[in-house]
């Protein structure tokens, strides 16, 4: 099973194969997808009609491509901006609950920390429902003591950013607070020693050697909160975001513009988290 | 704690407190509150057991519930035999700088959108998708096959969807078991399969667990895959809680489904953890 004990050849054989049929299973999808956006017809299915560029940059009909394709482009502005939002909130929250949970200790201190956790084992559409339920309870409430309208209550972009937050921030938590247990504390003390104070301290020997971690976090809650589709699906008013925009496109029956889409969907991702690799890495 | 230690406690403490509070605790409560509500007129409700009597008592309601469950649960069974395998030559078989790569290519396909990978199946099963052409040009079928819209269409996205979130902890615990302790397991006289069962997955029981959970949770609350590859009669009950909530509008039903479907998934997950007794911390980390 190891290299170290010889095992018969047909056995290797086997087991090699299965490996790379199984990278084959993981490739296969996304490969279609991919090919499929350079197809010269109006069904991202065989026949292969011809090579392509139209489903990118064509500018008239039938073969309008993405980047004249105005109802998508504002539906990636909105998801980016979401995910933006998400990810800055996330790594605020993540961070100050980093510090609270490795440097206090309090009663109620295991229970909070289990409690926020749970945010991962609920299932996203629950978490959706249960926000978009108090929140419009809170607003008819609201409506009904004072006569107000809060329209950042009821479904829209406000929503879904604070409905993404509510499970990403667990993630960023784990993620930032993984990296201060291996601060060496005596660093901060021998800040104080040379006459910092504690917020001086912190704010230049803790949060820097966190900083990987911070944009570690960042970066993942930015593509979780991108391609989050359950959550968003219950709380989304008028401004679509991307994913959710394609899911009722795809409903419509697809073309190979949604192809194009996410060919360059993946293009963007991965190019993200190469880069966040090869920084992790270097850091 | 001295005061500045104090101001700086309640600081870091008032973050978490409102994010739990106002985003994971009370909506809970309310969402429950909301599903023991019966409307009896406009605007004017009782509190009662109704909207759980009608869950319990509707055969669909029922029907869906646990064939969303039994489903969920093969395909964690499914996803957790396909990953093992690969884990173990990822983590124990190829060395150095490949062993490197092929973990990042595990772990790609999953930073582009489920959205993506969803239809990335559709092209490949429907009828006049790839598999069917294949399929006809090797003398296979003789006429175009519809592949979509079934159960096992289902069960194909979920597995692929899941996998990155089993084969990650596997790998990871794979990795830390010395290949020391696999020579010795051969030395005493062990075979490969006697190995396996003694040495490898008991040590691996930590990351089975983890992604086993995580993976059951996934496919239970997904929506997209059974939607878009799924049939007419392949409800989910993610769908069905779609359906009370945007479609009807019966927001007291599709509260009561919310919770059955959170308690369902709590039941699940706290008797995995009980079973191998492990604790949520330890699981997540």
């Amino acid at each position: 099973m190891i290299p170290t004990i010889p095992q018969p050849r047909a056995l290797r054989f086997f087991y090699g194969t299965y490996v790379a049929l199984f990278f084959l299973y993981l490739a296969l999808p996304l490969a279609v997808v991919a090919v499929f956006a350079f197809n010269d017809s109006q069904f991202p299915s065989l026949p292969w009609e011809g090579f392509t560029w139209n489903w990118f940059f064509g500018d008239s009909r039938p073969m309008i491509g993405v980047f004249y394709e105005r109802p998508i482009i504002r539906a990636v502005g909105t998801s980016a901006f979401v995910a933006l939002f998400v990810g800055l909130l996330s790594v605020a929250v993540g961070t100050s609950n980093a510090f609270l949970f490795n440097r206090f200790s309090f009663r109620g201190k295991g229970v909070l920390y289990v409690l926020m956790l749970l945010p991962l084992v609920i299932p996203g559409i629950v978490l959706g429902i249960s926000i978009l339920v108090f929140s419009s309870t809170v607003a008819n409430g609201m409506w009904d003591i004072a006569n107000m309208d809060i329209q950042a209550l009821r479904p829209g972009l406000v929503l879904v950013i604070l409905g993404q937050f509510s499970f990403i921030a667990t993630i960023a938590t784990l993620v930032i607070s993984a990296r201060l247990q291996k601060f060496d504390r005596s660093l901060e003390e021998a800040a104080l020693n040379l006459g910092a104070s504690r917020l001086t301290a912190v704010r230049t020997i803790t949060i820097p050697f966190l900083m990987p971690a911070m944009i570690g976090a960042l970066v993942v809650a930015f593509l979780m909160s991108f391609e989050n589709f359950n959550t968003t699906l219950m709380l989304v008013g008028s401004d679509a975001p991307l994913t959710i925009a394609m899911f009722d496109r795809l409903k419509e029956g697809s073309t190979p513009l949604l192809n194009a889409v996410s060919l360059l969907l993946m293009l963007g991702s991965s190019l993200l988290a190469l880069a966040l690799i090869l920084f992790q890495r270097r850091g | 704690m001295h005061s500045g230690a104090r101001i700086g406690f309640f600081l870091l403490l008032t973050p978490l407190v409102l994010w739990l509070a106002l985003l994971i605790v009370i909506p809970h409560i309310d969402m429950f509150l909301v599903s023991m509500r019966e409307r009896v007129g406009v605007r004017q409700y009782e509190t009662s057991f109704a909207n759980y009597l009608t869950f319990f008592t509707e055969p669909l309601y029922i029907r869906t519930f646990v064939r969303t469950a039994v489903m969920s649960v093969l395909a964690t069974i499914i996803t957790l035999l396909i990953a093992f395998p690969v884990s173990l030559y990822i983590a124990k078989i190829v060395r150095g700088r490949l062993q490197q790569v092929l973990f990042v290519l595990c772990l790609i396909p999953f930073y582009v959108s489920e959205l993506v990978r969803t239809f990335g199946w559709m092209i490949l099963l429907r009828e006049t998708g790839l598999v069917s052409n294949l399929l006809q040009w090797t003398g296979l079928a003789d006429q175009p096959v519809e592949m979509l819209y079934n159960d096992a269409a289902i069960m194909i996205g979920l597995v692929y969807t899941s996998m990155l979130f089993m084969v990650v902890p596997l790998v990871t615990t794979l990795e830390s078991l010395d290949d020391s302790v696999i020579e010795a397991g051969y030395d005493l006289g062990g075979n490969g399969f006697s190995v396996l069962r003694e040495i490898i997955i008991p040590h691996a029981a930590p990351g089975i667990v983890s992604g086993s959970i995580v993976v059951f949770m996934l496919s239970l609350g997904n929506y997209l895959t059974p939607t878009m590859l799924g049939g007419k009669d392949s409800l989910w009950f993610t769908e069905m809680i779609y359906n009370q909530f945007i479609v009807r509008f019966n927001w007291e039903l599709g509260a009561a489904f919310g919770f059955m479907l959170l308690i369902l998934s709590s039941v699940i997950v706290w008797s995995m953890l009980k079973l191998t007794r492990q604790s949520l911390e330890e699981t997540m980390a």
